[in-house]
């Protein structure tokens, strides 16, 4: 798997016109509510305790969906509960 | 400890997750030294950490503990004060920043720990751009419940496109379409326009021309080749996003 940094290339070559039919498909932004949420993600601003594991149930249960997924786990370790003890190298 | 940004992605947009999962991220980091350090000193440091470095995952992580290989691309120091270093970290996905703080701390000599994070990026999701929090979206489904508004809840979530946008894209003909959400390659005919600069082995998204995501593909060739050749495959699908029947079937005895 290559990693994919966030620099975009906006750089398009055209290979040969063609059209699209109006008929089939909808552009990303004018799909209907339902198909929206279907095809749809979330940039989330995660709080700081619970687990993104936890956020993720949470916003399946606020739209009544089945499935959500999130990518690249923020962990919490050191949930407050554990007091913070340093390590010393001595 | 940790906050920021979490890109969820819901139903079928599921599937389009390893589009952004190996992605750079960036983070703002707070690090408590244990000992007084000079300034120049723990500069110095900092700057080292910068390019290729190995990492052994932390006791307590997700991942099985061998030694990897992660590039740290940059490290801007923001904010030094008595015995807290604030900096900003961009990096390759699956550095550990916990880590990343007690290795410094090693090389000082003095020892140090990862007090407080921050993601402030992770792919094309940044935080000046449709950030949504946990209240933003129980507003807009109470809103949408309540009333029947959905203005809210629209703007809460992004098409599943938005996931693509750092991506390298081939943009298909209507004709092609189906056949690829089938599982097919696609052929050289197939293609309208691309991204130059596509290399071969590179992960590329296939679109339709209305700007919707069809799949996620392997590039079988360069986008010099892809323009110049008429015939033989140019992409191999990897992962289909779009839903089978949304355009219609193309191929085969009855359409010929």
């Amino acid at each position: 798997m290559d990693q994919v940094s966030w620099k975009i290339n906006k750089d398009i070559i055209i290979k040969e016109e063609s059209e699209t039919n109006p008929d089939y498909g909808t552009p990303p932004y004018e799909r209907p509510l339902s198909q929206h949420i279907r095809f749809g993600l979330i940039n989330l601003d995660k709080p700081r305790n619970p687990s993104s594991q936890e956020v993720t149930s949470w916003v399946k249960k606020l739209l009544g969906i089945k499935h959500a997924g999130h990518g690249g786990t923020l962990e919490v370790l050191n949930t407050g509960k554990i007091p913070w003890c340093p390590v010393y190298y001595l | 400890m940790v906050s920021g940004i979490l890109p969820i992605t819901l139903e079928d947009a599921t599937k389009a997750t390893r589009a952004f999962l190996f992605s750079g991220k960036e983070y703002i980091c707070l690090m408590q030294l244990h000992d007084d350090i000079k300034e120049d000193k723990l500069r110095k440091v900092l700057k080292e950490f910068i390019g290729e470095i190995y990492q052994r995952p932390p006791l307590r992580a997700s991942v099985k503990r061998v030694l990897r290989k992660r590039t740290i691309y940059d490290i801007d120091i923001m904010e030094i004060e008595d015995r807290l270093a604030l900096f900003k970290v961009t990096c390759e996905s699956g550095t550990y920043i916990r880590k990343l703080c007690s290795d410094i701390g090693d090389v000082l000599g003095c020892g140090a720990h990862m007090r407080e994070l921050r993601r402030t990026r992770a792919g094309p999701f940044t935080e000046s751009e449709g950030i949504t929090t946990l209240y933003d979206l129980l507003d807009a489904t109470t809103t949408h419940k309540e009333k029947g508004d959905e203005d809210k809840l629209r703007k809460a979530i992004f098409p599943v496109e938005k996931a693509f946008d750092h991506m390298p894209k081939i943009y298909v003909k209507d004709s092609t379409v189906d056949s690829i959400c089938h599982g097919a390659s696609l052929a050289a005919p197939g293609i309208v326009k691309l991204t130059s600069g596509i290399e071969k082995g590179q992960t590329v998204a296939l679109f339709t021309l209305k700007e919707e995501v069809i799949a996620i593909a392997e590039a079988l060739e360069s986008s010099e080749g892809m323009v110049e050749k008429d015939s033989g495959l140019m992409a191999k699908t990897d992962r289909v996003i779009m839903l089978a029947g949304t355009y219609p079937k193309m191929w085969g005895k009855d359409n010929s």
